[in-house]
């Protein structure tokens, strides 16, 4: 076994749920690569163990058999150089929200003293549109408020990678929009790599650069696409022909997971 | 109106309402003492035992408080156990429920013999035996019932259980855990009031109620009825300042 010279890396990864009617097998033969500082966005159909895949590459599960490396390290158990965020933004109610972006720090062990941090969460807060917040308790927030925060939380570390499982599905699509380019802001501002769980096609498209469609249960890698729009991305790009053809093989491409049609893209192309 | 004044005069308004009303039924009927006791009629108890009720008050109050403070490290002793593990939780319930369905009056002659002449002793451990189930359960439900994903914000750091404990589970469980101390509280006195009176002692409010009853002042007992309302507002309000301060964040502002 050679180390990995990319950020995240799942070699062969096979896992299976132990249930009562005997193995659940989620994954097959899993193996994603994603280089350091790019984006990876994996779609897939509902139960192909997407979320599975969150829980290996932070550490918090171990995969039956097959690899899972970060920054060169094989994965055992959960590093603190990891930031997550969750579709259910779990803030804490009894904190205000900035004591609940600081909340990693009480972790960590992290260089930044405790005023260097509380200056980069009121930054941050800034950075998503959360001015003003900082003193403000959790339950006097909106859905979207609630998850802006929570993305300040799963950064304030400066994880070298950022696990994001469906966290802007339960908004609506509006807020999520605008939480898309408070992405791309986060990335332009500070550099990391990110690993994305979505249902939302679009969402992948404009977020990624490279998007992993997984197969249907138990999951291996179905397709991984290259997604090059160059520049500074807008949400108008996302209505360019050259995306709504990404959009579209996407989208075959989740058919074919779910097992509605045959993978003919092949023959198509030839 | 403005709003403590509010929270101070309506209670006020009904309690003198409410004595008003007995007085006057008590008049109308021309009920004797022996059938029931108007409010008139307490005044000069209290005037002419005040310095007994001071004291019984006393020993009432913190042997309940006493009993109390044992139920609340056992209770949340005993429900981190089960929240914390199915196992002892299954084990430990059906247990539990059957040592909370024996009548504690029942409870009291077995601890008297047990603990021949130890009467505070054996008070504070009806009172806790009595007070700690609904904290037990309250801790273990709220624990077991904790959603993953707050685990997880915690763990994937490398946090230890310790401190997911201690900065996740334990504050959330905080606002069950004074829902069930408030219930507690009242547990607590019926304990004390049980072990005072089923197995008099010379101790105690149960005391004095056993005085009047025994020499018939029938306006007595009625009056330690009250004072013994008055201390369970007494220690419900002192838990309700605390869940302010320490829970006060689930409190949603009212409109």
């Amino acid at each position: 076994m050679t180390a990995s010279a990319h950020m995240i890396e799942l070699r062969d990864v096979t896992h299976a749920y132990r249930t009562k009617a005997g193995p659940l097998p989620v994954l097959d033969r899993l193996s994603i690569q994603i280089p350091e500082n790019s984006f990876c966005a994996v779609v897939g159909p509902s139960g192909c163990g997407k979320s599975t895949l969150t829980r290996l590459v932070s550490g918090l599960m171990r995969p039956n058999q097959g690899e899972v490396w970060l920054h060169g390290q094989r994965v055992t158990s959960p590093r603190p150089t990891v930031g997550m965020a969750f579709q259910n933004p779990v803030l804490l109610e009894w904190r205000t929200i900035l004591q609940n972006v600081l909340l990693p720090m009480e972790i960590v062990k992290s260089p930044m003293s405790k005023a260097e941090a509380t200056e980069r969460a009121h930054h941050l807060l800034d950075l998503v549109g959360l001015t003003g917040f900082a003193e403000k308790r959790p339950s006097e927030l909106s859905g979207g408020m609630r998850q802006r925060a929570s993305l300040c939380r799963s950064i304030i570390h400066k994880p070298d990678v950022l696990i994001l499982d469906e966290p802007f599905g339960a908004l609506d699509a509006f807020t999520r929009e605008d939480l898309w380019c408070t992405m791309h802001d986060l990335r332009a501002e500070e550099p990391f790599t990110c690993l994305l769980i979505t249902h939302d096609l679009r969402e992948s498209v404009f977020l990624a650069d490279q998007v992993v469609v997984m197969s249907g249960r138990p999951a291996h890698a179905q397709y991984v696409m290259e997604v090059d729009l160059p520049g500074k991305r807008s949400l108008d790009d996302l209505y360019s022909p050259k995306a709504v053809e990404m959009l579209a093989t996407l989208r075959h491409q989740i058919q074919v997971a779910q097992g509605r049609t045959v993978d003919d893209t092949a023959e198509a192309k030839a | 109106m403005n709003d403590t004044l509010r929270k101070i005069l309506a209670p006020l308004l009904f309690i003198i309402g409410i004595l008003a009303f007995w007085e006057w039924i008590v008049w109308y009927k021309q009920l004797p003492d022996f059938r029931m006791a108007s409010p008139s009629d307490l005044i000069p108890r209290y005037i002419r035992f005040w310095d007994l009720f001071l004291i019984k008050s006393w020993e009432t109050l913190w042997r309940t408080v006493a009993g109390l403070g044992l139920a609340v490290i056992f209770g949340t002793l005993i429900g981190m156990v089960m929240g914390f593990s199915r196992f002892a939780r299954e084990g430990l319930y059906p247990i539990l429920v059957g040592f909370n369905a024996i009548p504690k009056a029942t409870v009291v002659p077995i601890v008297a013999l047990m603990f021949v002449g130890q009467h505070d002793f054996n008070t504070v451990l009806i009172a806790f035996m009595i007070s700690f189930f609904p904290i037990a359960v309250s801790v273990s439900i709220g624990l077991s019932t904790l959603e993953p994903e707050y685990r997880d914000i915690l763990r994937s750091l490398g946090a230890s259980n310790f401190t997911i404990f201690w900065k996740i589970a334990l504050p959330k469980t905080l606002p069950e855990f004074f829902g069930a101390l408030k219930v507690a509280v009242t547990l607590a006195f019926i304990g004390t009031n049980l072990m005072e009176i089923v197995s008099p002692h010379g101790r105690g409010l149960g005391d004095l109620f056993d005085s009047g009853r025994i020499s018939a002042d029938y306006p007595l007992m009625f009056a330690v009825l009250f004072a013994l309302a008055a201390l369970g507002i007494v220690l419900f309000y002192v838990v309700v300042f605390l869940e302010r301060i320490f829970a006060g964040w689930a409190e949603r502002n009212p409109g």
